[in-house]
């Protein structure tokens, strides 16, 4: 494939919410109360909060589907709030629940949209479509032609997400975009929406009322309360760890501890080596390599390096000069965006402890085992409580300046010290 | 003269009037087509003005075509006038109907989307909205063409164009040699043609309406 110039992408651009208000008419209180919200610039930044605290209605306020009644919105550098909503809208991506496609439309046409309508030139529109469906994972020969209804629930989430990203908007706004697929195609959605964001650094701000979604791909999240009023806007680290107040733990839920393991990725920790080999290779050398090496086992790799099989070396004996009987087919594994509690679980229920992590085309990268994860969650607890007691530390001090300050009648408000972690 | 000879001996006269029924409701249908989905699209969003467009355009349904042309022939004269413009208000009804109903059955969602997106609110309506509903709107000009087919043939009374006219000598020389085969070929070539139009129909529903939303 040719390169193309267009190729390069737009990274975020920051979003400002001032004192944004919206009252539906005939309501007697505002679905959404004066919020004020910073996102930065390739932020990913989560909504979440029970059924009717408005955030969708805050949501849409950003691209101005909801018209606010008051406040400002702006983006980037930009006051948007009364530019033309038409033109806004096409610089902003926009992926809904259901994925919204049209059925009367191809795949091709839907993602095509957008470009369309800003007027790009045909060959650029076509050359995008097919980079955007590769992008999102699909093969574009196989699923350019087909129509909504001829894919999966996540395949049309999938093509969703790449009609919204298509004309390369810096913003993209996504409102419970998973909700209505299976767990099991939400965290494989989760994972690539993840693994785009990557490479993208859009600015991102999703809805959902799932906490543990909103930790998992979450920079910071705010947990809303009724009319969007904001109960904590942080780190998911720092709301597991320093929820600031009962309404905020109660949406934190049980099993913090565990839920830490959704915040380290895979990738964030180091993978041990395992021995390999290519399918293609000749099966003497295979065989050779595993009767006399230090080793009793194989990962056999198939003709895109993706795990394959298990092959130990008692399977040699039922081989017999072919490997289509001999080993087992490897069940799962892992990408690196994977959190380690995905790993955890793939460790756990494969019979050797070890689950092979793969890269974006499902290519063999390395290996995770139970004492890989082992020392990681121990050092990362470790940190954990470092980070506590350092921030102890910090408000003691502070309490105590303050307290001699008192003494000295000399309190005034500027011993307040900001901070991540600094709550009213 | 049995029926065939008739048929045989007038053929010219028959195709004539055939080919001018035909053309009659086709044309009628188009503007019927044109008129109902833009009463629709200017009426589906609001509650009482589409309500008020299904209704007015029922109640023309219920006057008597016979009347309706006879109403006519004082304010436009004879001939092609009172034909066109009767047969174009009795198509008016399933259009109307069935474009509203298609129109406001489009998933809210998708309208969500459509904007969310950035389409005009012309693109939605021609991109989007329309493109869905026509499955039923081309149902409802299907039932229509089938009315009008009828109908047309009571246009002969005006001196309008059409098989009526065949029907109408038939039962104006009642008792006579040719009477029945009059009204025989005037009622078989409507029945006729009513079952290629809606061959048609099939060709154009399978043309027209996209493979993603085909039932
Ligand atoms: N068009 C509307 N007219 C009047 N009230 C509305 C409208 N849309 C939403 N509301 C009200 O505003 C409040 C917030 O709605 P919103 O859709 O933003 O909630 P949400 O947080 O997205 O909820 P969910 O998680 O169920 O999607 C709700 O009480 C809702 O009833
Ligand atoms: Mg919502």
């Amino acid at each position: 494939m040719p390169e193309t110039p267009e190729t390069t992408s737009t990274s975020g651009a920051s979003i400002r919410l001032e004192n944004l208000t919206k009252l539906y008419p005939g309501n007697q209180a505002p679905a959404v109360d004066n919020v004020n919200m910073e996102i930065k610039a390739g932020e990913t930044v989560i909504l979440v909060g029970p059924s009717g605290c408005g955030k969708s209605t805050t949501l849409k306020m950003i691209n101005r589907l909801i018209e606010p009644s008051s406040g400002r919105i702006r983006i980037g550098d930009e006051d948007v709030t009364d530019m033309d909503p038409v033109k806004l809208r096409r610089t902003i991506g926009y992926a809904i629940q259901a994925s919204g496609l049209f059925p009367h439309m191809t795949v091709a046409q839907n993602i095509a949209l957008v470009p369309k309508m800003l007027g790009w030139r045909a060959t650029r529109v076509k050359n995008r479509v097919e980079e955007m469906l590769d992008l999102v994972g699909l093969d574009p020969a196989e699923f350019h032609g087909r129509y909504p209804r001829q894919l999966s629930g996540g395949q049309q989430q999938r093509v969703g997400v790449a009609r919204a990203l298509a004309a390369d908007p810096p913003v993209l706004l996504m409102d419970e975009p998973f909700g209505a697929v299976d767990p099991i195609t939400r965290d494989h959605l989760q994972d690539e929406l993840i693994r785009l964001q990557h490479e993208l650094h859009k600015t991102i701000c999703f809805v959902t009322h799932d906490f543990d979604e909103a930790i998992k791909i979450g920079d910071r999240i705010a947990v809303l309360r009724e009319r969007s009023h904001i109960a904590q806007f942080d780190t998911p680290e720092a709301i597991l760890t320093n929820p600031s107040d009962d309404f905020v733990s109660g949406f934190v839920g049980a099993g913090a501890a565990l839920k830490r393991l959704n915040l380290t990725r895979v990738r964030d920790v180091a993978v041990v080596d395992f021995p390999t080999a290519s399918i293609d290779d000749p099966l003497e050398s295979i065989f050779e390599r595993l009767r006399s090496g230090p080793h009793n086992e194989l990962l056999l790799l198939d003709h895109n390096r993706r795990p394959y099989k298990w092959l130990r070396r008692g399977d040699l004996a039922r081989a017999k000069g072919s490997l289509a009987r001999a080993g087992t087919l490897v069940a799962d594994t892992v990408t690196r965006d994977a959190t380690l509690r995905d790993a955890l679980e793939a460790v756990l229920t494969d019979n050797a402890g070890r689950v092979a992590v793969t890269g974006r085309r499902g290519e063999y990268l390395g290996m995770v085992d139970m004492e890989t994860l082992m020392n990681n969650v121990q050092e990362l607890l470790e940190a954990d409580r470092l980070e506590a007691i350092e921030q102890q530390h910090r408000l003691h001090e502070q309490r105590a300046r303050q307290t001699q300050l008192a003494q000295e009648g000399l309190d005034d408000a500027s011993g307040t010290e900001g901070g991540r972690g600094s709550r009213a | 003269m049995s029926f065939w000879e008739y048929v045989g001996t007038r053929h010219a006269q028959l195709l004539t009037d055939t080919y001018q029924h035909a053309s009659a409701v086709f044309q009628c249908m188009v503007l019927a087509t044109l008129l109902g989905v833009f009463i629709a699209v200017m009426t589906y969003r609001s509650e009482w003005a589409g309500n008020l467009a299904t209704t007015s355009t029922a109640t023309i349904l219920t006057i008597p075509s016979l009347a309706l042309i006879g109403l006519l022939i004082p304010i436009v004269g004879l001939g092609v006038p009172p034909t066109v413009i009767a047969l174009t208000l009795y198509g008016l009804l399933p259009v109307v109907r069935n474009a509203i109903v298609g129109l406001r059955g489009v998933d809210p969602d998708l309208v969500d989307a459509a904007n969310g997106i950035g389409m005009s609110r012309a693109a939605r309506l021609f991109r989007v909205e329309l493109p869905l509903a026509w499955p039923p709107i081309l149902t409802g000009i299907r039932v229509a063409t089938q009315m009008l087919m009828g109908i047309a043939a009571i246009a002969a009374f005006a001196s309008g164009p059409g098989l009526g006219n065949e029907i109408f000598r038939g039962i104006a020389s009642l008792g006579s040699a040719n009477s029945l085969n009059q009204v025989l070929s005037g009622t078989l070539g409507i029945a006729v043609l009513a079952l290629l139009f809606d061959a048609a129909y099939v060709l154009i529903g399978r043309l027209t309406i996209s493979r993603g939303i085909r039932a």
